[in-house]
Order: C-alpha cells, then structure tokens, then sequence
C-alpha cells in the first residue's frame, strides 16, 4: 500500500504542476513511513518540502497556497501530532467555500496515518477518523486496499474541496498485485464497495478493519453465517444507498471500527442503517469498536482492538432463530 | 464614502507620535556570538572538584544507560529507545541543578534527566517498553510525564511555576525541549507567558542539529534559537552542550533568576545527536559520516574527562570507580527490563475517569468475560 500512496502522489504531481507534497521529513527522507521516497529528488524540494516541524503551520501555509491556486498535500506524520492542526482544520480549511459563499474552495489533501496494530507508544496510535468525521466541509476517506490505497489518492487530490486521507498505519504493508488505474477509471470519494457477499448479516467497516471483517466471514462459515462485508471506503460522503441495499437483503448489520464507540462513526451509520431498514431488520444494528479509553500501551492493545472473536461474539447476538 | 470623504482625510499634516521607548532593553537579553564554554578555557580554573567529580560520574552512569537501553531494543525488551549519545551532559546537567522541590518537564528524549533526578531507571522506562504511558507518579519525583506531543509540556511549565509563585512557593520549573520542537505554536506561546507573568521557569533547548531528518538551517532562520528569547523579553543564552561544566554554570544563573524572582530564561545547548533519532531510524538517509566523526572529538564525557585529569581532579582510581558504578546501573536496569511486566488488562479502565461511566463498565464487563473465556480454554 505504501507504494501505491507514493505512486499516487508520484502520477499527480507529473500530471498537474500545483500539486505541492508538504510535511514534516517528506524531503530527504521520504517521510517516517517513506510514503513521500523519492519525490523530492524527482520534483525538487519546492514540490516536496521539508517544513518546520509546526503542524499548525504546516496546515495554515497550505490554506494560503491553496487560496492561491496551488493543490497542496500535506502530511501529517501520526495522528496525534495532527491536533496542532485543528485550529485550522476546522475554523479555516472546513469552512472556507462556505465563508466565501462558493468563492473559494481549498483543494488541500491532508494525509493522516491513522490507528493501531503496530505496537506504537503512546501518541502513535490514535483513531480519530470520529473528529473529522464531525466536521461539516471535510472529506474523509480511508483507503484499506492496494488498488483503493492509488484511486482514492488520486481522487482526493483531483478533488476541489478538502479531504482528510486516513492511512491505515497497519495496512502500510500490505501487498497486492496491481497496476495503477488511469484517473479517469478511479472510482472517486463517496463509493462504498461490497468486498464479500453474503446473505445472513452485513459487516459494515472500513480502513484497518477491513481485513479482520473479511477474516471474521470466513470464520463465521463454519457457524453457518454467510456475512456479507462492506468497505465504506469513504465515511464522508457516506454511501448510504450501497449500505442500505445490503442490510435490507439480508436484515441484519453489525458495524465494525477501531475508534471509540461512543460518539464514533459507528453510532452514526447505525442510526441511518436503523431510520432507512427498521423493517427490513430482524436484529437491533450493532457495534464492534474500540472501548471508550485513551488509546492503550502497546502491550495491551490486542484487548482493545475490535478482533475476530469480539466481531463473531456480536455477532451471534444478532437473534438467530436457534 | 470614498476615503476622500472619510473625517480626518486629506488634511495634509504630518504628526509627532509621542515619545517612544521599547519596554525592555534589547541589549542585556542577547545571547553571546559564541556558546559559552568552560573545559578548556580560563574559566575552568574556578571549577569544583567536588561537583565536576559527581558530574563525571553522572555522565559515565548516563553514557551507560544509554548504550543499555539501546541493547535493550536490539533484544525486544523496549520497544523503542531515543538515545542521548553525545547529550548526555546537558541532560545530567538539567537533573543536577534543580532543588528537590524543582520541577522537570522532560520532552520523550529526556529519559536520562528524569534518572539523573532519581527516578528509577525502570519506571523511567515504562513509556518506552510500551507497558503503560507513564510509570511513576509525577507528583512524587516532580517530573511530568514525558511529553511526546513535541513542545506541549513547556505552557504545563510555565502555569505549575506560575500556580506555585502565586501560592508563595519556592519552586522553578525546568522545561526541555528539541531544535524542532521550538518551531511549535506551544513553544512561542509558552516563552510569551512565562515573560508576561515573569514565572520562575528556564527553558533549555537541546539543539542536536535535527529533528529527525530535518537539519536546523530548515527549522529556524534566526541566528540562533537564543535570539529568539529576545523578542519575548527574556535573556537567551547560548551555551556548549557538550561541556557539562558550561551547562551547568548557565542551567544554575538562570536557575537562580528564575528562584529570586527575576524571570525566565531560554537556554540554547548546541549539542549533536550522535546516534539516530530512534533505533527505528535510518541517519544515513539524511546525513553523512564525517559530521558525526567531527562531532565524535568533541564528546562530552571525554571532554570532562581529559579536563580533570589534567588538573588532578580525577585519578585512574575515580574513572574506575565510576565506571564500575556504571556497569551496577546498567546490569540493575538489565535485570529490571528483563522480568516480564505483569500487567491486568482490567487496569485498562481504570483510571479513564475518577468514577467509572456506564459505558466503560458495559466495556469491562464484556472484556473479563472474554478473558475468563480464553482462561477456559
Ligand atoms: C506535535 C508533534 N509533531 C510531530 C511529532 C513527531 N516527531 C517526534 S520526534 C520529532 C523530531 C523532534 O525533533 P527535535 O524537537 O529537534 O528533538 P530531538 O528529537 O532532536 O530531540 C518529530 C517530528 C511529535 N512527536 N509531536
């Protein structure tokens, strides 16, 4: 996945000269996750720039460049060290169009790598899709393939209006056999996707979850459940439609994320699901999320994360007949 | 209304201001051109041998620790290890200066201070081992929690000396802080409050040369993140990292200020991280061998070393004292990491709140559950 973010910014900067990579280390050192290699020595320190180390800076210079004309993407080195950031994020980069009445969007991709599973200390491992979430005039997408990791990269960048890129950290790694697509075959922002389908319940998640959904499937078989997973792979916009035409068909839905539950995404999806399918469904929705504490020590972390047996445990409450 | 027609426009007359005077003194605040050194100049003929031979120990035990804690990353016993190779005396210093009353506010580097204070070399450890965020009670050693967040600890800082100022106590505060981390909101902030309330606190910037790739000349213009007191209305002082004898002098003088009511300084220590910014970092990416080497004739250990032995301070016998209470640090903090933390998952809730929520019982409940399921099994 690493390599197709870089791929991404890569194709979008040769195409499109005010494409600006900036962040904390994405020069020389290709950032801490190396997603930025080898862009700075393509492009110039002026395409791909090491900042000061100021994350509200970071942001707010890239409000200006924007204003101007120029398609920034910023990196924002953990989760955590993006709170600096929120002051702008929130009073200037969600609210421009609408402050200037249309005038000026702010087409700025802000990449946040995000979530835990890869044994981080303390302030590396936050889920905080929920934050952005809340904030009217942000996208928010969470790529948790290879292929989505390139298309909605390219998508968020081509897009006019802001969107917060949530990387899962733990899906860095992850390989697949792929080739880029060309832009125009790139799904774009607001597209969910069923990744496995089934008739007994619907897995609603997205990003880092992905994976243990579609391992949890195959480990409900053997209970007799035939899941059905769907990918959000945007939570902002939300694609209610391809959501609510699963959970109709097969009347049950369990919605599965790291962040904390309460006030979460997953409290959210769940009211829409209940508004759109109440008679359709044959079970209450629920949720498999992380607890409500401040993100754990690493050595601890597994009994916080939403796991396979927590996801088959819930689940099993979905009130089967037998 | 055109500005034309706005009152007071056109008429065509130029103003005297009134007189005109800067609040402060410019002059006095600037740091020197050069940073202030002892070892090896004139001034080192004033040294105390009693306190240079407690430094020389503190350094050797520092310079061990360091090198022990990075085996310990190599044997998975900690996670994750930012090593003060080449910083260890502007971190000693820091710890040697301040009163027990004092307080320390570490940023995630400043593992060997809070040890240096007396913390346990251990419980210093927790954040890094991964087995809880902060280990001791900070109210005990008067130590906060190593700040990972960079530079959020130094407005913490300036409000605990300000709090214990107006309750008519004697305690300052002692905040470090990183190259980098002098670029945040916080940081500029922190020295602006600190100035306005004249809190007694001292900011010490360990300048190594980097924050993690990124070299010093890309993080700040100024001539010298020193100079950047001046604008805030304190002293900025400039002053040889790696000579523990020079950090200690100017870590005590402003100490001292800040105690008699004289306000907060801003310490610049021009040090160089030997090392990479963490064992899971790879230096070669962004800097070369030769500046390393350069900086390697310049340690701070033998720079003490060379200096008392020539004076007679310190004979083969106290080198091998100290070097022998060095190696009981490290086999003590060996035997300490390598015990397996027993930890309760159930702690997990524990102190989210003073009174525990509905939710979080709801939470706790299903997790002992599926650990009296897994003790099944
Ligand atoms: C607010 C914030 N942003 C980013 C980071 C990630 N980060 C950790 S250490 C570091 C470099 C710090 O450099 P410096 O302040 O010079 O301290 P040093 O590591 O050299 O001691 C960065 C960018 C962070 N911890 N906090």
């Amino acid at each position: 996945m690493a390599q197709a973010l870089t791929r991404a910014m890569r194709d979008a900067m040769a195409e499109d000269p005010t494409v600006h990579v900036m962040g904390e280390d994405v020069g020389t050192l290709g950032g801490v996750f190396r997603i930025t290699d080898g862009l700075a020595k393509e492009f110039g320190e002026d395409r791909c720039t090491d900042t000061p180390l100021a994350e509200a800076g970071i942001l707010g210079a890239a409000v200006g460049m924007a204003m101007y004309g120029l398609r920034p993407v910023v990196e924002m080195q953990f989760d955590a060290f993006a709170y600096p950031a929120f002051e702008q994020l929130i009073s200037h980069v969600a609210k421009m169009r609408n402050r200037t009445r249309g005038a000026m969007p702010l087409p700025i991709t802000i990449r946040v790598p995000y979530g835990g599973g890869i044994g981080g200390v303390e302030h590396h491992c936050d889920s905080s899709e929920a934050y952005y979430v809340a904030t009217p005039g942000l996208h928010v997408v969470t790529p948790a393939t290879v292929e989505d990791a390139y298309g909605l990269l390219r998508a968020s960048i081509a897009s006019d209006d802001p969107v917060v890129f949530l990387e899962p950290k733990r899906l860095y790694w992850s390989k697949a056999d792929w080739s880029p697509q060309a832009p125009a075959a790139v799904p774009g922002i607001g597209k969910a996707l069923v990744r496995r389908a089934g008739t007994s319940a619907t897995l609603i998640t997205y990003g880092p979850s992905l994976p243990v959904c579609l391992e949890a499937a195959e480990a409900a078989r053997e209970e007799g459940w035939d899941l059905e997973v769907v990918d959000l792979r945007s939570l902002v916009p939300f694609d209610e439609e391809t959501v609510v035409e699963s959970v109709r068909r097969t009347g049950r839905a369990v919605v599965v994320h790291e962040a904390n539950g309460f006030g979460g995404p997953g409290a959210e999806i769940a009211a829409r699901v209940t508004e759109r399918c109440f008679h359709h469904l044959e079970a209450p929705v629920l949720r498999v999320t992380g607890f409500d504490i401040p993100y754990p020590p690493p050595m601890l972390e597994k009994h916080h994360l939403p796991g396979v047996d927590r996801i088959l445990d819930t689940v099993a409450r979905l009130q089967w007949e037998n | 209304m055109t500005v034309q027609e706005l009152p007071g426009a056109g008429a065509s007359h130029r103003s005297t201001p009134p007189a005109w005077r800067p609040r402060t003194d410019a002059a006095p605040l600037l740091p020197d051109a050069e940073p202030y050194r002892v070892l090896g100049t004139e001034a080192a003929d004033r040294l105390d041998p009693a306190l240079m031979r407690r430094c020389y120990a503190e350094l050797v035990r520092g310079r061990r620790y360091n090198a022990q804690a990075t085996a310990l990353t190599k044997q998975g016993r900690l996670a994750v290890y930012p090593s003060t190779v080449g910083q260890e005396a502007c971190e000693i210093a820091a710890a040697l200066v301040l009163e027990e009353q004092d307080w320390l506010f570490p940023s995630y580097r400043d593992t060997l201070a809070a040890v240096a204070r007396g913390l346990d070399p251990v419980q210093a450890l927790t954040l890094l081992r991964g087995d809880w965020h902060t280990g001791y009670d900070p109210r005990e050693h008067r130590i906060a929690p190593l700040s990972t967040p960079l530079a959020t600890q130094l407005p913490h800082a300036v409000g605990l000396a300000h709090a214990a100022r107006l309750r008519g106590d004697d305690v300052v505060a002692l905040a470090m802080v990183g190259d980098g981390g002098t670029s945040e909101g916080d940081f500029h902030e922190a020295l602006n409050f600190a100035a306005v309330w004249q809190a007694p606190v001292v900011f010490l910037v360990q300048n190594n040369g980097f924050a993690i790739s990124v070299p010093l000349a890309k993080q700040s213009a100024a001539p010298t993140l020193a100079h950047k007191a001046v604008g805030y209305g304190m002293p900025g002082r400039l002053v040889d990292g790696n000579d523990i004898a020079a950090m200690h002098e100017v870590l005590a003088e402003a100490v001292r200020r800040a105690r008699s009511g004289g306000g907060p300084t801003l310490i610049e220590a021009v040090t160089y991280r030997m090392e990479a910014h963490t064992n899971a970092d790879d230096a070669t990416r962004y800097r070369g061998d030769a500046e390393v080497e350069a900086w390697k004739a310049h340690d701070p250990v033998e720079l003490l070393e060379r200096e008392l032995t020539a004076r007679g301070i310190l004979d083969e016998a106290g080198v091998q004292q100290a070097r022998d209470d060095a190696e009981a640090m490290a086999a003590a903090l060996r035997e300490g990491m390598n015990a397996d933390p027993v930890l309760n998952p159930m702690d997990l809730f524990e102190n989210v709140y003073a009174e525990q929520t509905g939710v979080l019982r709801e939470q706790a409940a299903m997790l002992r559950a599926e650990l009296e399921a897994e003790d099944q099994e």
